[in-house]
């Protein structure tokens, strides 16, 4: 809402800096985004054209004596209209201006034309960026002050508002100068709105009809004979500009003008294009059409209310009117409507015909009624001024709802610091309060308050409590804590493990990733995740065909990821996110489930590149691996790799992760994905790994249940010895089952490969895997002997089971 | 070695024990001279073991004592000794000259870069959520969280939001193609983390401290300050008792422990239908000094970062709390634009754009 000063003026005295006005009104709710002029001519300012003579040395061009205020200036000017005794629009040297043939700007130079120094421009309409017109100067009107800038004279300073949708108050500038009374200690003065009423009766000549009184509360109406249609005057033609709004003729404009003061939005009809003189405000007829002031035909439902006369629709009550009966040149008779539609009706309307009118913006607030009849006398007032006629004696006034009276806010006093934890005196209560047009009765520790008619969001003790708040101010609340009890503590486990792993998988140099979770299914085919069978949740009217449908899977945002970064990371490509998939229950189930995963990519170099190592190796499936090994092991849980077959992974490269201690729960999967998939994201970083864990799913481990409460094993105490094996066995044997069978032993600790070898002096189909054992007892240091027995024993089991030989001990 | 020695004092002509010793100071004296800088290392020590080491020429001196005759061991003992100690000093001095031109003995280049641990890092917005989390969980808020596609029951109608409000217009909204489970109205991303007011009231009884992070979704046009896609920490607590005084002190709590002292803070009068009186708490611009072309705050020196109030009686009453008996407060805020704040970051969409290069600044 675009509020000009010197409109405000008429109904408030501004008696504070526009600043800190800007500033009261802001704190107290209308928020001010930008204190705005019109027109931007600075440094050019009202001159007199004193004298004006011949140029020596060139026919058309003359030189003018231009008095600024405390000096005089020779100008040469080329404009065939300037004359002696003009007041002028004068640009001195320096000033900025809009090139009247190239129409850019440039900075005015002194300069000599043809011989005679010019000290400043005498300026064209199309100089100053007012209009086109540059044949002849701006001729300012006589009264123009000698000196004064023309920002000063000519523009205006226009509050540039924010409101919000409570206020409809403020969609009008009366309403804004009741609130600039209210917070700076001044009255606001509505503006006239008496006129003589010389016409026959209005009775005798019109008639209003409201059938659906639901939605239409309140209908009034005036009957303006006589007039004469014509552009409005310049006043008010320059005021409708100023807030934007372009002048179409002088009934039109009063309209839309009184709409911006008053805030009730108003209607004009040609009273001779309605058929008997009637208006009938009922629900349009199913397949009704109408042919409305944009140049649409719109096809209406009973859902839309309609304007009609005796025989055919006329307008969409408080939305659009329609062409046939709307104000032309040749208009002789205005009947003239203020209504009060329904609000959420008029809303539905308007979006249902994506028609978003300032009538519309109004209503949807929810008027009172009671507002209609101050705006229909205003206009009238208005149009009699500026259109001439006769105004027919009466106003129609159908209210069928008129019993409904504004009801009264009864405000406990001390409900006021129940809710805010500060107190007022009474007597500022009722000041503050009456300063905002309510009438207050303060009868038996309680405030009855009746809000004025142009406050409809009045309706609760809340609402009267924010008033006085505001309007005192909010800086005046003290700031205390909360002296109550602290709620129970309740655990959310499920997030403490989705952080904790968070910090873990970022202390173990991985860098978290936030996507977007709207894709589309496209993009996440790309990295060929398994099928789930479930239809997207899709977005009915995606902001970009990239952002259509609520993510299953998280593969595809970490690969675009790495994608992104692949090309510009010079060090090691570790990255996971953390986030939701949506899963769609099916219809009628309700919310979709939405679980927690992670998925994570490891790829490019292993390490920094560093002096002591050289050039870094790439990271590979084992650097995934043992990410996942490790962050499991934090909670204390061992996993399982499974090989596997998914489709985002390489054939042989993949496995699942499951946990032994859980039944071979299934908590995620792991491996190296596909170069069909890596050429899809247009990565060339190869190999890239990639996990992706199920939060959940870890959740539910047994070993989850217990984290942080684990019961402590004692430490062997007696000295561990260490041995190596070389064993050779077949190359299809999984080391983990090698490992795994020699910890079965009750002596050993834990048995670790340290390498694997394939090649020379092994046989094709074999593998060397050199496994370090370590042995201790809870009750002795074992003897030699005891060594040498437990290995032999664990040599003859990978034989018997394994066929493994012994090649080295 | 000790042989030689023998074997020369076994020769005929035999220099007098006093000649031994100053031949030897002299000659380790030059030796010890003319060792260079360049030479240190290896060079001092090698002259410390010929000299005065177990198996050096003053110590086979020493060692020479028990074959003189008595009468010269006394004199010839003290001259070795205070050769030793001479040279000693000397060996002392010299290593201290060379050391202050080349460092000491087996110095290592300390500037070359150290074997670095892998570097992983939060994402800023994490990191952010629980900055803003903590702050409110040292006044006793716990943490909830709660769906991101939700009913329209929640996101509008128990935040006095019904149907045909002109408030919907503040809160543009993706709608989905699925119904409720009454199967009638659409189902929603949520625009805010308010709909978690009325689940947590539904489920838990006063008193509520309760702060709620999560993504959020609105239908608008991106830009420097604004994303279709953001994250929101929900603040709410009720109570008996819990007065506007309390949201103020609360908030200017958290604003202190997020932002520093210095941050200036601003409470104004603001509208949002879940609340009454409303809120907005604004922070000073971090990118200007009241430029009137600054992108982030637009001139106005001021940037909003949370819309709070206390919480509207018919949001209470809607959650099944009676407005009679129970108050409270809630604030929401924007964790990018928290972010933004505190890191002078000047467009939203760096945050899921995943470049490494700004996300390895946090």
């Amino acid at each position: 809402m675009k509020v000009p000063i010197s409109w405000l003026e008429e109904y408030v005295p501004i008696t504070v800096p526009l600043d800190d006005l800007a500033h009261r009104l802001t704190m107290a709710g209308t928020e001010v985004d930008s204190i705005d002029t019109t027109g931007s001519y600075e440094g050019v300012v009202v001159g007199l054209a004193k004298e004006v003579s011949p140029h020596p040395n060139a026919d058309r061009l003359r030189l003018v004596q231009v008095m600024t205020g405390d000096e005089m200036l020779e100008v040469v000017c080329g404009a065939p209209n300037v004359a002696a005794g003009q007041k002028i629009a004068f640009a001195p040297i320096g000033t900025v201006l809009t090139d009247a043939y190239t129409g850019e700007e440039r900075k005015l130079r002194r300069s000599k034309i043809r011989g005679v120094t010019s000290n400043g421009m005498v300026c064209s309409e199309r100089e100053l960026g007012m209009s086109d017109e540059h044949e002849g100067i701006l001729v300012l009107p006589e009264d123009a002050p000698i000196g004064t800038s023309l920002n000063e004279y000519l523009g205006e300073t226009v509050l540039d508002l924010d409101l919000t949708p409570n206020r409809p108050d403020c969609l009008a500038v009366m309403g804004v100068a009741r609130e600039v009374a209210a917070l700076t200690g001044e009255t606001a003065t509505p503006p006239p709105i008496d006129y003589p009423e010389d016409g026959p009766d209005i009775s005798s000549l019109a008639k209003v009809e409201i059938e659906d009184p639901d939605l239409c509360r309140r209908y009034t109406a005036t009957l303006i004979q006589g007039v004469k249609i014509g552009p409005s005057p310049d006043w008010l033609a320059d005021r409708l500009r100023a807030i934007g709004e372009r002048p179409i003729n002088n009934v039109v404009d009063v309209t839309n003008y009184v709409m911006f003061e008053m805030g009730q939005p108003l209607h004009s009809f040609d009273f001779d294009e309605l058929s008997e003189g009637r208006v009938v405000v009922r629900r349009a007829l199913p397949g009704e059409t109408l042919l409305t002031l944009d140049g649409e035909t719109r096809e209406l439902t009973p859902d839309n209310l309609m304007i009609a006369d005796a025989g055919r629709p006329i307008g969409l009550g408080g939305v659009i009117g329609g062409t046939e009966s709307g104000i032309t040149d040749g208009t002789k008779s205005v009947l003239l409507e203020a209504a009060n539609f329904d609000g959420s009706n008029n809303r539905r309307t308007a979006n249902g015909f994506d028609i978003r009118t300032e009538a519309t913006l109004r209503f949807e607030k929810g008027l009172r009624p009671e507002l209609a009849e101050y705006g229909v006398r205003r206009a009238t007032k208005m149009i009699l001024e500026l259109a001439g006629g006769t105004v027919a004696s009466g106003m129609i006034d159908e209210w069928p709802g008129r019993d409904g009276a504004i009801q009264p806010v009864v405000l406990p006093a001390d409900a006021i610091e129940c809710l805010l934890g500060v107190s007022y005196e009474p007597g500022v209560v009722m000041t503050t309060l009456e300063s905002l047009g309510m009438e207050v009765v303060s009868r038996d520790g309680a405030y009855t308050v009746t809000p004025p008619y142009w406050r409809p969001d009045i309706a609760i003790p809340e609402d009267l409590i924010e008033e006085l708040a505001r309007v005192i101010g909010y800086e005046m609340i003290p700031t205390t804590g909360i002296t109550g009890s602290v709620p129970e503590w309740e655990p959310s486990p499920g997030r403490d493990l989705r952080e904790r792993i968070k910090d873990i998988l970022s202390g173990f140099g991985m860098q978290e990733t936030i996507s977007y979770s709207l894709t589309t299914p496209e993009a996440e085919k790309r990295a060929r995740p398994p099928e789930h069978g479930l239809e997207p949740l899709r977005v009915l009217h995606p902001l970009s065909a990239e952002h259509a449908t609520l993510r299953t899977t998280l593969r595809h945002s970490i690969l675009a990821v790495l994608a992104r970064n692949a090309r510009t990371w010079r060090g090691p490509l570790r990255m996971f996110e953390s986030g939701r998939v949506y899963l769609d229950g099916g219809e009628g189930v309700g919310l979709p489930h939405e679980p927690e995963k992670f998925v994570g990519v490891v790829a490019g170099p292993r390490s920094e590149i560093a002096w002591m190592s050289g050039e870094p190796e790439s990271s590979d499936f084992y650097d995934a691996k043992g990410i996942v090994e490790s962050l499991l092991a934090e909670f204390g849980v061992t996993a399982g790799f499974v090989p596997a077959n998914e489709t985002t992974f390489e054939p042989g490269r993949c496995a699942r992760v499951v946990i032994p201690s859980a039944g071979r729960a299934e908590i995620g999967v792991i491996g190296e994905v596909t170069s069909d998939v890596l050429s899809a994201f247009d990565i060339e970083t190869a190999p890239v790994a990639m996990f992706e864990l199920d939060v959940e799913a870890i959740s539910r481990l047994p070993e989850l249940q217990t984290l942080g409460q684990q019961d402590y094993r004692p430490f062997g105490r007696f000295p561990d010895s260490a041995r190596d094996l070389a064993l050779m066995i077949d190359e299809g044997v999984p080391a983990a089952d090698v490992l795994a069978l020699a910890e079965r032993n009750r002596l050993v600790v834990s048995a670790t490969v340290f390498d694997v070898y394939q090649g020379d002096a092994i046989p094709a189909g074999k593998k060397s895997l050199a496994v370090r054992v370590v042995y201790q007892a809870a009750d002795r240091t074992l003897t030699a002997d005891e060594l040498i027995k437990a290995e032999n024993s664990i040599l003859r089991a990978l034989e018997h089971n394994f066929g493994a030989e012994l090649r080295a001990r | 070695m000790a042989d030689s020695v023998n074997s020369t004092t076994g020769d005929g002509a035999e220099p007098s024990p006093d000649d031994r010793i100053a031949a030897v100071r002299d000659g380790a004296l030059a030796a010890l001279a003319a060792l260079s800088a360049a030479e240190t290392a290896d060079g001092l020590q090698e002259w410390r073991n010929r000299y005065i080491g177990r198996s050096g020429e003053v110590t086979l001196l020493l060692r020479s004592v028990g074959s003189l005759p008595p009468e010269q061991r006394a004199g010839f003992g003290q001259g070795a000794n205070r050769l030793k100690n001479e040279l000693e000093a000397a060996f002392d001095q010299r290593e201290a000259e060379i050391s202050a031109t080349t460092g000491p003995v087996g110095a290592i280049d300390v500037s070359l870069p150290g074997r670095t641990p892998a570097k992983g890092r939060l994402h800023p917005i994490t990191q952010t959520i629980r900055e803003i989390t903590d702050a409110f969980a040292a006044m006793g808020f716990q943490t909830f969280e709660g769906p991101e596609v939700e009913l329209e029951r929640y996101n509008f109608d128990a935040m006095n939001i019904p149907s045909d409000h002109p408030a919907r217009e503040m809160f543009d909204t993706f709608w989905l193609d699925r119904v409720d489970e009454e199967g009638d109205r659409s189902i929603l991303l949520r625009t805010h983390t308010s709909p978690m007011q009325a689940r947590i009231m539904e489920t838990h009884e006063p008193p509520i401290r309760v702060v709620v992070p999560g993504r959020c979704y609105r239908y608008e046009a991106t830009d420097a300050s604004h994303d279709w896609h953001f994250n929101q920490v929900e603040v709410m607590a009720v109570d008996e008792n819990i007065t506007f005084a309390d949201l103020k002190g609360t908030l200017y709590e958290f604003a202190r422990r997020v932002f520093g002292p210095e941050r200036k803070v601003r409470f104004r009068c603001d509208f949002f239908p879940f609340v009454e009186p409303g809120v907005d708490l604004a922070i000073d611009c971090f990118n200007c000094d009241g430029d009137p072309a600054c992108r982030i705050c637009r001139g106005s020196g001021w940037l909003e970062i949370l819309g709070a109030g206390m919480v509207h009686p018919r949001v209470l009453r809607y959650s099944g709390y009676d407005p009679e008996r129970y108050t409270g407060f809630a604030a929401g805020m924007g964790v990018e634009r928290v972010a933004m704040l505190k890191h002078g970051i000047d467009d939203i969409r760096h945050f899921y754009t995943n470049d490494m290069r700004f996300l390895s600044q946090f």
